[in-house]
């Protein structure tokens, strides 16, 4: 906004904001303070902020009830197979909706673009059913292989945005070298886009690594549980124990927290980007 | 057909070939077979049974469809409104001029949009914990008895709603953006005309955003039609079904007791009142959105 501001509507902004941000950020204050405190300050009322003297043995507590590796293991295995996947197929798709003319194509461009408004309920039953014939229930191939089919219609758009504005000429001038389309697709398409494909690949980190409704579906054994369906077990099971569960959230949490401060840059970015265009 | 055009349509198919597998196998075939199902008697161990209407006709009899339908529609009217309302007034903060720790402030609020509701609502669970909550707390300095939130038939809704609000970040941003993009000019030559600046947001930033809004409703509420990951985190839809969506009623039927034909035909139900709002959006859309010249 324009115009000047006087001293006091800028000081009243500052407060706003602080304020703002405060309660953004109070949930997980809380979280770290209840995970600290000893069993008998839990009954106190009020509540304390942080205890008088912090205890970290219920995050050795919460471990040992709660197999945090195991799952976050598990996790991993779901995300990099999520990555792969959509790294793979998606710049391939998007190559062959931006960079080869053919009939058709602009029709099925708009067909993969409407699919992003049917609802997951939809397909949900008869997807299970196809997993199930498969054979593969309780397996992380329900959450893993789908990514290798398109990985996502939102993804595609992104590249292809971004493929577009690769100049044609370019392509024009590696054919008359004699390079075919895979080759200028590897050699010069992939290369050249790799801001868009970290891009998406954070989004896919995010996405994945935040799936409730895919394990909730697929995985049944405990021992192949992420931790979207170990931290809600442990809530189930323990979540009297405050001070624990909130150790077993604040683990849980962790690992958003490291990649938030390593890609913040990148991701507040990318949204902007994909917003405006999309 | 020349062979050139014939050799690239050829090349374009093998290009999009994941999509296309994915788009058959995961999507036509799905969407197809549910629809069929929705007019089945279908449980995972029996073959479907064609009952006709009789799945929709037992759901005008269902009183925890009609609740579950209801609650559905509450969290939208409550999430949208209110999501567009903080999203954009933060954003309408963070793009004045002369402030500073811009970086800071966006971060902060961004961050719990990005925690995974799993972790995010045990969270939410203890913070709006009656006896031990950070809330009850803060109202307790104030003398003021705070409600059983999530525990509550009356309040869950209202928690799930104002804890969804932690993660307005992706929206902010978008609207953040969208901000940045107006011309600087336009305010100057208003400045020279003397505007106000409410004349100012009213004329000439309300309507450049409206595209981004317009974008901002049509998603959100196609989102928040499909509510589930919270309630059923927080709640699993209780206290008393006061906070089932949709989205966990259709996945109960379909997984607890494996009435896969009912839970087909429900989520046609949804899958029509998203189709019929994202029309009216759009119908409605030339009235109010402004393009500012082509591009």
């Amino acid at each position: 906004m324009y115009g000047k501001a006087g001293l006091f509507t800028k000081l009243l902004v500052y407060f706003l904001l602080c304020i703002i941000a405060l309660i953004y950020l109070m949930p997980f204050f809380w979280m770290f303070g209840t995970s600290l405190k000893a069993d008998t300050e839990l009954l106190e009322f009020p509540p304390k902020f942080f205890p008088a003297k912090p205890h970290f043995n219920n995050f050795a507590k919460a471990i040992s009830k709660f197999p945090f590796w195991r799952y976050f293991l598990n996790t991993v295995i779901i995300t990099v197979g999520n990555l792969i996947g959509v790294v793979i197929s998606a710049p391939l798709v998007a190559y062959g909706f931006s960079k080869v003319n053919w009939k058709g194509r602009d029709f099925l461009f708009f067909v993969m673009l409407s699919t992003v408004m049917i609802p997951g309920a939809v397909t949900m039953v008869p997807t299970f059913l196809i997993f199930k014939n498969l054979g593969w229930l309780d397996t992380f191939l329900p959450l893993i292989v789908p990514s290798f089919l398109g990985g996502g219609a939102m993804n595609v758009f992104l590249i292809k945005q971004f493929f577009s504005t690769i100049p044609n000429e370019m392509i024009e001038a590696a054919k008359i070298d004699g390079a075919n389309e895979w080759t200028i697709f590897r050699k010069i398409m992939v290369p050249l886009s790799k801001p868009v494909l970290a891009l998406i690949s954070l989004f896919t980190f995010i996405g994945s690594w935040n799936n409730y409704t895919g394990p909730l579906i697929y995985i049944t054994s405990e021992e192949k549980y992420p931790l979207a369906l170990g931290m809600p077990m442990f809530m189930n099971r323990y979540g009297t124990y405050w001070n624990q569960a909130m150790a077993a959230a604040t683990l849980t949490f962790l690992p958003t927290l490291i990649f938030f401060l390593f890609a913040q840059k990148y991701l507040i970015e990318g949204i902007k980007l994909s917003g405006i265009k999309g | 057909m020349s062979k050139k055009s014939s050799r690239n349509l050829v090349l374009g198919l093998l290009f999009i070939s994941p999509w296309l597998i994915g788009f058959v196998v995961f999507t036509i075939y799905p969407v197809i077979a549910s629809f069929y199902y929705s007019f089945t008697e279908f449980s995972i161990t029996t073959k479907p049974k064609f009952i006709g209407f009789g799945n929709f006709s037992r759901m005008l009899s269902d009183e925890l469809f009609w609740k579950s339908l209801t609650n559905t529609l509450v969290y939208v009217v409550g999430l949208v409104p209110l999501g567009l309302i903080i999203a954009l007034g933060i954003s309408l903060l963070l793009n004045l001029r002369y402030l500073k720790g811009v970086p800071f402030f966006r971060a902060a609020i961004y961050l719990p949009s990005i925690v995974p509701a799993f972790a995010f609502s045990a969270v939410v669970t203890l913070f709006f914990h009656p006896y031990l909550g950070f809330v009850n707390t803060i109202l307790s300095w104030f003398g003021i008895n705070g409600p059983l939130w999530l525990s509550s038939e009356a309040w869950v809704k209202p928690t799930i709603i104002i804890a969804a609000q932690w993660g307005v970040g992706g929206a902010m941003l978008i609207f953040s953006a969208a901000l940045k993009d107006i011309p600087v000019e336009l305010y100057e030559a208003a400045l020279i005309d003397g505007a106000s600046k409410f004349t100012m947001f009213r004329k000439i930033t309300l309507p450049l955003i409206t595209p981004t809004i317009f974008y901002y409703l049509v998603t959100s509420t196609i989102g928040n039609m499909q509510i589930f990951d919270l309630p059923m985190l927080l709640t699993g839809g209780g206290p008393a079904n006061a906070s089932l969506s949709l989205g966990i009623y259709i996945y109960k039927h379909a997984f607890t007791y494996t009435n896969m034909g009912y839970a087909s035909a429900l989520a046609w139900i949804l899958f029509s009142f998203i189709l019929i709002l994202t029309l009216l959006y759009f119908a409605f859309s030339k009235k109010w959105v402004f393009y500012l010249g082509n591009e």
